[in-house]
């Protein structure tokens, strides 16, 4: 017997799409400016806002804070910043942007209850330059907390739908209407309607095949409900996509993926090999091959894995953080002072665990599971699967409009098209993971970039002033029946087989995910293929990706929670599909501890100090690939 | 199979339309045994070990055992969270333990005021200056 689905309808001027930091910073400015013009806005979460996204577990730190209020540091420095660790590629326009807002949300997220570690001065502690030190755990939950509140204030101008996972966007005559989706809980179908939405569903994790593949599958450094669905809607919708090539991946504790930052920034730990060799110092020489920024300090990410990289392919792994080393050197430190190093080391331990508790627990449960003691043995470090996180040290993400008054007159045509954050689709805004080329925005940033769209959104609904766009009643039955059918496949099928997992008229979306990971694992730079590739492998991964992208038709679903396993596994083949094709299309390596184009091993600043963009087109089915130029302003 | 519900402990939340740790999962494993009245981590493979379901679950009835392939066998981390502050016990294999407390808010639970207490600003739609700038800011806000 067929399942009745009811179809709900949501109509509203702003639907904010996702439930993370950038979506609830969208929220809470939405409300303030809709209340202000009496509009609508609906925010739809796939989870439950208090625990979604990428800070669910929560953080110990908050990575982006300029702290122009002590006047140490200005928007410019931070630009500088980034424009280094990610060799030249950036939006110095969005960056910047970012930048001088964030301190507005840091102050909020003070002021609504988080505690940020103060010194007995009462000035914020630094763990870097950027970084300041938080008590993490609830981080998510207080973020959300406002976000809700806000939207309380409209009344029933204010609505928040959770446990809904919004997977197409609605295009009627090339103008973006709206979204479909279905509840994860309930057989319900729905049918958004909007004047603007606000893309923030996230980066993806499980793209690539991760290092633990039995039980610890799930134990990625990014969180694995993060499945591509932001690359997914706005790729679907014809916007143009940039930087699908700057993955990152972040090198960590091997297997529990705990931070590192606190060990490299407060105990000034040392990394070295089986040998013993220090491959920071040892390979120093290897930087020159980067210039210039291989020479300029910080040294970028990609840069620091690669040198790593180099020692491991060379047979001198693993890579150990030297914690006993360095626990010891405060020891010396302390010699003549016992009661002070005491009190020094019980700060320390409470600080290394807390790392570790607020973010990445199960890193401390496997450090307890190995009976580690940092001051007796080393820990094992490594680069972790590629993960795709415009947030942090990747880049990938929409091409969106900057701000007006930060262009000058050569930057304003390429990068300027009325709304902040509005993607190439009028009506489509974008934050946090899902806008590109504007890295290093953190949890912190990606709010502020929340609060940026959503203002945007709001004098674009105003300045437009139009109706809600008829959706022809065929089309909304289309994508029912394109959205339920792995639910139709499975009950039409699963009986004709004694195993329902093995069955010749469907796949399901576990083994759908991991026939993706295989193809892109050794074609596409994984972890198995030493994160190298070539000109013929990526073609070779097309290849591969064209049958699966076929054989998508084919995923079939057992119930709701398997429904949405198989969308998800198709926005990871998206992902993968536009990550290969412009790695592809950039013939060079630039980010060398990123990925490795064997056949172009050098980069060519002649050539490909450019973005590389990537356009779906919904009429055609194919993709454009862009080249557009970098332009600095700072 | 990461977070797991102890058979004795778990009432299936039977005073709630639906238990709180099937509405907490950021990726919707947990689910209600109707028959049993007890929950399950339906799909421990993906499961991040984020702890949210332990921290949430009324009765302690949730607990998280270490990834099986890659984790030896023994310890545990439990957390008891409060609502200002948070105790982990940690158990190390060889029977060690380690406990710390650390606070997790400066407010009470649902206060969090959208502006913060800051001025909301002029309300002009058209400028740069975002919802409680610039006195949220602290800065002079056009410092490049």
């Amino acid at each position: 017997m067929a399942r009745e689905f009811e179809t709900v309808t949501v109509e509203t001027d702003l639907l904010i799409i996702g439930g993370g930091m950038s979506a609830c910073g969208a929220a809470v400015e939405a409300a303030h400016w809709a209340k202000l013009n009496n509009l609508k806005v609906t925010l739809v979460d796939k989870a439950a806002m208090d625990r979604s996204g990428a800070v669910a577990m929560g953080l110990s730190a908050i990575n982006q804070y300029v702290d122009l209020t002590g006047g140490k540091n200005s928007v410019k420095d931070y630009v500088d910043y980034v424009r280094q660790d990610l060799m030249g590629i950036t939006r110095e326009d969005l960056v910047a942007n970012i930048a001088r807002h964030v301190d507005s949300t840091v102050h909020l997220f003070e002021k609504w209850g988080l505690p940020i570690w103060k010194d007995e001065d009462g000035n914020y502690v630094h763990e870097g330059r950027w970084q300041l030190m938080i008590n993490g755990e609830s981080y998510k939950v207080i973020v959300a907390e406002a976000a809700k509140n806000a939207l309380k204030q409209l009344g029933d101008n204010g609505e928040i739908i959770e446990r809904v996972f919004v997977v197409e966007p609605l295009m009627v005559d090339g103008k973006f209407a709206g979204a479909v989706g279905f509840s994860v809980r309930d057989d319900k179908f729905y049918v958004f309607k909007c004047k603007a939405a606000i893309v923030g569903m996230g980066g993806a994790v499980h793209v690539f095949k991760p290092r633990s593949t039995g039980e610890g599958l799930g134990r990625a450094w990014y969180p694995p409900w993060n499945t591509g669905s932001s690359t997914y809607f706005t790729a679907k919708a014809g916007a143009e996509l940039t930087c699908q090539e700057v993955r990152f991946i972040p090198v960590r504790f091997k297997d529990g993926y705990g931070p590192v930052g606190a060990w490299f920034l407060l105990f000034k730990s040392r990394a070295t090999n089986a040998m013993g060799g220090e491959y920071m110092v040892e390979r120093r020489d290897e930087l020159d091959n980067w210039k210039p920024y291989g020479t300029v300090k910080p040294i970028p990410a990609n840069l620091r894995n690669w040198l790593g990289m180099l020692d491991v392919m060379e047979g001198k792994g693993p890579i150990f953080m030297r914690t006993e080393e360095a626990i010891q050197k405060i020891a010396d430190a302390y010699k003549d002072d016992p009661k002070g190093y005491k009190k020094k080391m019980k700060e320390l331990e409470g600080e290394a665990w807390e790392d570790f508790l607020d973010m990445t627990i199960s890193q401390a449960l496997l450090w307890a599971g190995t009976n580690t003691q940092p001051e007796e043995k080393s820990s094992e470090i490594a680069a972790a699967e590629p993960y795709f996180i415009g947030s942090h040290s990747g880049a990938s993400g929409a091409w969106v409009s900057g701000p007006e008054d930060i262009q000058n007159d050569d930057t304003k045509g390429e990068y300027f098209w009325g709304y902040e954050n509005m993607s190439t689709v009028d009506g489509i805004f974008c934050a946090g993971d899902a806008s590109g080329a504007s890295s290093h925005k953190f949890s912190s940033g990606s709010h502020a970039e929340g609060r940026i769209a959503a203002k945007a959104a709001v004098r674009y609904i105003v300045d437009k002033g139009a109706d809600l766009i008829d959706i022809p009643a065929d089309m909304i039955e289309k994508h029912r029946n394109t959205l339920l059918a792995p639910l139709a496949l499975y009950e039409a099928e699963s009986g004709k087989s004694s195993d329902p997992n093995i069955n010749p008229a469907y796949m399901r979306p576990k083994m759908f995910m991991f026939r993706l990971q295989k193809i892109m694992d050794e074609y596409a730079a994984g972890v198995s293929a030493q994160f190298s590739t070539n000109e013929k492998c990526l073609e070779k991964a097309l290849e591969l990706l064209g049958w699966l992208k076929e054989d998508s038709a084919n995923l079939a679903a057992e119930d709701l929670h398997e429904l949405m396993r198989a969308w998800e596994n198709v926005q990871r083949m998206w992902q993968a599909e536009v990550h290969v094709r412009t790695m592809l299309f950039r013939e060079e390596t630039r980010w060398p501890g990123y990925y490795y184009r064997a056949d172009k091993p050098k980069m060519d600043q002649d050539n490909w100090l450019a973005f590389a963009n990537a356009k779906w087109d919904p009429a055609t089915g194919e993709w454009e690939m862009i080249k557009r130029p970098v332009k600095y302003m700072f | 199979m990461p977070s797991y519900v102890i058979l004795d402990k778990c009432d299936g939340c039977k005073a709630l339309d639906k238990t709180a740790c099937q509405y907490i999962c950021p990726n919707d494993l947990m689910v209600l045994n109707k028959d049993l009245m007890k929950a399950y981590n339906c799909e421990p493979e993906l499961c991040w070990e984020c702890y949210n379901c332990v921290k949430i679950c009324p009765v302690q009835a949730i607990e998280v055992r270490g990834y099986a392939d890659f984790v030896p066998m023994g310890a545990s981390v439990t957390p008891m969270r409060g609502s200002d502050s948070i105790m982990w016990t940690i158990k190390f294999r060889n029977g060690n333990l380690k406990r710390f407390k650390f606070p997790i808010r400066t407010t009470d639970e649902g206060t969090a005021v959208p502006n913060g207490g800051f001025n909301e600003g002029d309300g002009d739609l058209k400028n740069t200056l975002l919802f409680t700038e610039p006195e949220s800011i602290r800065a002079d806000f056009f410092q490049l």
